[in-house]
């Protein structure tokens, strides 16, 4: 009985060789080609192709992937495993993409997916890949619910959250001065978030919030919802919206003369969101960003790379793609798997280091810790060449910038 | 055995055998759409009523059992019993509103208080507005049966498709499914002789909307989330769609009808690839993204051309060979 | 001062609002309720062709370098003369069928034309300027009142006066009630009864083109504009009674100014406010309140 007992042990303990030393040298890559499950590793990019966020993500975010495959194939010499890429519009409908993301992970074998910004569709698809143990990480999505109270051992939240974008930019306008707020909010789950993790940092600060509106998400004319904000009589109003709504927040903003009185402020905008608006009525503005092309040198390479493609910068989100994929790569290899427990475990011991970020690193609960800028936006004299629109004002330390783990609600967080 | 029987044994059959062949999510879907497209057959096809706001039933059965499973932990049967009667209360009150007026305007104030129904979806906290009622657990139907595997799900779908399927298939070759033949023919006729047109037209109405209910609670216990797709108005237009390809009045059509709608709204995407790479045509690979396109199309053609749907049209083929 | 608790300030800018949106609502009703009169259709593409004045004027103006001002002349022509089209080659042959056929095939060129628009130009909405001439804002005491906005409510009630006064008050409006009664005794009389309906049809659809124009400047131009006006515009047309001209600019404006207030009292409800009332209506008065029990 006792020997029978050692047998298995033993059997159990060879069984998993192949998965040890990779634990071992953690780092480093491992040697040999990895075991994959169908032979080939899946990457799917789940994002908004057309509609309001599309400028932020969409076609540029599958090209950033595109980028990061490409350059991990190139970095392997040709012996890199081999790597496929899909893409998806989820349409900024919950139901969509965890349609989509489902039919991926049953019927074709996707092992990662990408991007998902919108968080509504983001928390509908963590669900589903913690369901189906793949592995998410999301670039595009704010929700702090991600990696707070909805956690799951699938998910990485890589980029930017709606924590990190109040504390920067909520902070800042508190401390210049805007004590009063009113929320002007899109009304679903990151809407949600943002105004209420502003909000407290508002309070936190002295500060007093007044008051909050919601409009629909893609609302098409922002007027009756100014007039609401304009009465409250706040100093600020903040926008917790994103994309296509700020831009159109913004511009009504400045027809019913709001800004005569009041100032704005965006607590969600990505220098694509700059460049539809233009400076003459950005400049100014203060806001939160994770990552800016004209930063440092390897920055701005990756910035003209993808230019030359697209004939537009990428936003924090889609550099945020290009170093998912890569980070998710590098798991891979290392870990000599596509498994994802062994995957994730991988992740969360590697250092992130590329042109994205120094020194990150995901946490427990599956935050991806960097650091976070403060960041104003050029008077338009001041921006010298295309694209010039940013001069960072402040860098926030990736141990301020994202939610503490004392006061983390997520399960997978040891107390 | 009669020939109807046998196609029923054939038809079942197939059923049983599908979720080996085909992606049982996607089986599971069709069917809760064709047991919905039944649903409003009964009253379009056997009542002469278009209802333009079913999605209404479909979208707040979904909610009220995904919120009856995972709010207050009821089993899943009594959850599809809860989505099912809310959607036959709501039949009633919208039909009793409704039924004042005919023919277009009826399609009109059903469409208007759907759409005040969508409003409602869209604010009220429990349906979780834009992010959609999420996480609704599949559970243990009967606290036994385990619902985790699709394939399990799969045959419960089928066995509540088949028992919607023969309440309809009995509600119409009932006295009371002639009386409402009667009214859709000739309304002013089936008045005078006596019968109460109203009450027979509400009663419809409300078979109808619970049966659409029970559709919608099935597909929320399938997918594990309910969201406000199915509440707005396209979703009511894709079900006359489905009815009006299938063929209105028959039996079978709406199901057929349910099968190649959602065929197509799935596989579209691959089909314009292959129209694309034939034709050189780089648009025809955009046509995933708008499905709608393709279903308006369809809609236009059988309108103008098409009538009686494919079963329509193949019974009446079947009947000339046959004469 | 307030009134209820309300800011009059605030109570008199939502009026306002509600008022330019309750020019829309005329306009589009009024088109409805005109082709309702005369060809027996509820045409549900009433929206997609408002959105498509939206998407001519864009296109004039991005591709041909054409403003504002000849774009509100030349879209709505151009759009009605695409209805005038989809009359003659589709609708002409659902007359003597049930009216749902009607309703049916129009909602079937809806989800065709917003699929086009939207494979072309995506959801997210593309900016259309004011023109220079309404640039600006005027400070009217309780609120800055963007010029363009006032210019709305202004085009859009000419307009709809203009046209009750063509169709109850000329003879060529006579010509065109008489065809709604009794269309085989005013054939009889030598009109020209088929051109009568195809020039009908395109004016109505006109006049929802004309209304897309307006609104560019003002909302995103997005396939989907229409989509979410034509609903409450069916709302309208069901309290106001179907067919009924001044009816439905009444309750047009009336409806949007309803709205506006709803949304300083209860915003919350200010989506529904319409349908509640259409229910109500129809409980009281089923023929609507300008309507007439046919």
């Amino acid at each position: 009985m006792k020997r029978k007992l050692i047998a298995v042990l033993v059997g159990a303990a060879l069984a998993s060789a192949p998965l040890a030393p990779a634990f071992a040298q953690a780092g480093k890559a491992a040697a040999g080609a990895p075991k994959l499950t169908d032979g080939v590793v899946r990457i799917g990019v789940l994002t908004d192709m057309s509609g309001l966020y599309s400028d932020l993500g969409g076609a540029g975010s599958v090209l950033a992937a595109k980028m990061a495959i490409d350059d991990f194939k190139a970095a392997e010499k040709g012996k890199a495993f081999p790597i496929d890429l899909v893409s998806a519009d989820h349409q900024n409908k919950a139901d969509v993409g965890a349609q989509k993301a489902r039919e991926w992970y049953d019927t074709q074998g996707v092992d990662m997916v990408t991007d998902v910004l919108n968080s509504a569709v983001a928390l509908a698809v963590a669900k589903l890949t913690a369901e189906k143990k793949r592995i998410l990480i999301d670039t595009g999505a704010a929700s702090t619910r991600l990696t707070n109270e909805d956690c799951s051992p699938y998910t990485v939240h890589y980029v930017y959250d709606t924590y990190s974008l109040a504390n920067g930019t909520g902070n800042a306008i508190v401390k210049g001065g805007g004590k009063t707020w009113f929320f002007l909010t899109a009304d679903y789950a990151f809407g949600h978030s943002l105004e209420s993790d502003t909000s407290n940092v508002v309070k936190a600060s002295g500060g007093q919030v007044l008051g909050a509106v919601r409009h629909p998400l893609n609302a098409s004319d922002f007027s009756s919802f100014l007039l609401q904000a304009q009465a409250s009589k706040a100093q600020v109003v903040g926008l917790a919206n994103a994309g296509g709504d700020t831009i159109n927040a913004i511009k009504a903003a400045n027809e019913f003369g709001l800004t005569k009185t009041q100032s704005l402020a965006g607590l969600l905008v990505f220098i694509t969101d700059i460049h539809s608006l233009g400076l003459q009525i950005a400049q100014g503005m203060m806001l939160t960003d994770g990552w800016y092309w004209d930063q440092n040198d390897e920055s701005r390479k990756f910035g003209k790379r993808y230019f030359e493609q697209l004939k537009k910068m990428p936003s924090m989100n889609q550099a945020g793609v290009y170093s998912a994929v890569t980070t998710y790569l590098k798991a891979v290899q290392a870990a000599g798997t596509d498994n994802s427990d062994a995957v994730m475990a991988q992740m969360k011991k590697m250092k992130i280091n590329d042109m994205f970020t120094r020194n990150g690193y995901i946490r427990a609960d599956g935050r991806m810790v960097h650091d976070m800028y403060l960041m104003q936006v050029k008077k338009p004299a001041d921006s010298k060449y295309p694209w010039d629109y940013f001069t960072v004002k402040a860098t926030i330390p990736a141990e301020e910038a994202f939610l503490p783990l004392a006061k983390s609600q997520c399960a997978l967080v040891k107390k | 055995m009669s020939r109807a029987a046998l196609g029923y044994t054939v038809l079942i059959i197939c059923g049983l055998i599908a979720p080996f062949v085909l992606y049982p999510i996607f089986l599971m879907q069709a069917l809760c759409f064709a047991l919905f497209a039944c649903a409003f057959n009964l009253l379009i096809g056997y009542t002469g009523l278009l209802s333009f706001g079913h999605a209404a039933f479909l979208g707040m059965a979904g909610y009220m059992m995904g919120l009856a499973v995972k709010q207050w932990g009821l089993p899943p049967e009594l959850g599809l019993l809860v989505g099912t009667g809310t959607a036959a209360l709501l039949g009633y009150l919208i039909g009793s509103l409704a039924i004042r007026r005919q023919g277009i305007y009826f399609a009109m104030i059903t469409l208007a208080l759907a759409q005040m129904l969508y409003f409602f979806c869209l604010q009220a906290k429990f349906t979780g507005g834009e992010d959609g009622l999420q996480g609704v657990p599949r559970g243990h139907l009967f606290g036994f049966i385990s619902l985790e595997d699709d394939r399990a799900m799969y045959y419960v779908v089928f066995a509540i498709f088949a028992l919607g399927f023969w309440v309809i298939h009995r509600t119409i070759h009932s006295p009371f499914g002639q009386v409402l033949t009667a009214i859709r023919e000739n309304e002013p006729r089936a008045l005078s002789l006596g019968y109460d047109v109203d009450k027979y037209k509400l009663l419809a109405f409300v078979i109808s909307a619970g049966l659409s209910g029970l559709a919608g609670s099935t597909k929320t216990l399938v997918l594990g989330f309910e969201t406000l797709t199915d509440v707005h108005w396209h979703m009511s237009g894709e079900v006359v769609l489905m009815t009006l390809l299938g063929g209105m009045g028959t039996v079978l059509g709406p199901v057929v009808g349910a099968f190649i709608v959602k065929t197509l709204e799935n596989r579209i995407g691959e089909f314009g690839q292959m129209l694309a790479t034939y034709t050189g045509l780089e648009w025809f690979r955009t046509i995933g993204d708008s499905v709608t396109i393709v279903t308006g199309l369809i809609f236009v053609i059988c309108v103008l051309a098409f009538r009686r749907g494919i079963v329509g049209e193949a019974m009446a083929l079947l009947r000339k060979a046959r004469a | 001062m307030a009134i209820f608790g309300v800011p009059l300030q605030a109570m008199f800018g939502q009026l306002l609002l509600g008022l330019v949106n309750g020019s829309f609502y005329a306009m589009l009703s009024l088109g409805l309720a005109v082709i309702f009169g005369l060809l027996n259709i509820i045409n549900f593409t009433h929206g997609a062709v408002y959105m498509m004045g939206a998407y001519a004027a864009y296109i004039l103006m991005t591709v041909l370098g054409i403003g504002y001002w000849p774009a509100l002349v030349l879209a709505p022509l151009a759009v009605g003369i695409f209805g005038m089209v989809i009359e003659r080659t589709m609708l002409r042959w659902l007359y003597k069928l049930d009216h749902l056929y009607g309703f049916l095939l129009t909602f079937g060129l809806t989800l065709v034309l917003e699929g086009l628009f939207r494979s072309v130009y995506g959801v997210s909405g593309q900016p259309y300027p004011v023109p220079d001439l309404l640039r600006g804002a005027t400070d009217v005491g309780f609120m800055t009142l963007p010029n363009y906005r006032a210019w709305i409510v202004v085009a859009s009630l000419s307009v709809c006066l203009i046209t009750w006064y063509v169709i109850e008050r000329t003879k060529l409006g006579a010509y065109l009630r008489a065809g709604t009664e009794n269309p085989q005794l005013v054939q009889a009389f030598g009109i020209n009864v088929p051109l009568m309906v195809t020039l009908t049809y395109g004016f109505g659809v006109a006049l929802a083109a004309f209304a897309g124009v307006l609104a560019a400047p003002v909302i995103q131009v997005n396939p989907l504009m229409g989509s979410n006006l034509i609903i409450v515009v069916f709302a309208v047309v069901v309290i106001g009674g179907m067919g009924s001209i001044l009816g439905s600019i009444l309750t047009g404006l009336g409806l949007g100014i309803v709205e506006g207030l709803t949304k300083v009292y209860y915003p919350e409800a200010s989506s529904t406010v319409v349908f509640v009332i259409m229910a109500i209506v129809l409980m009281v008065r089923p023929a609507g309140l300008f309507g007439r029990e046919k």
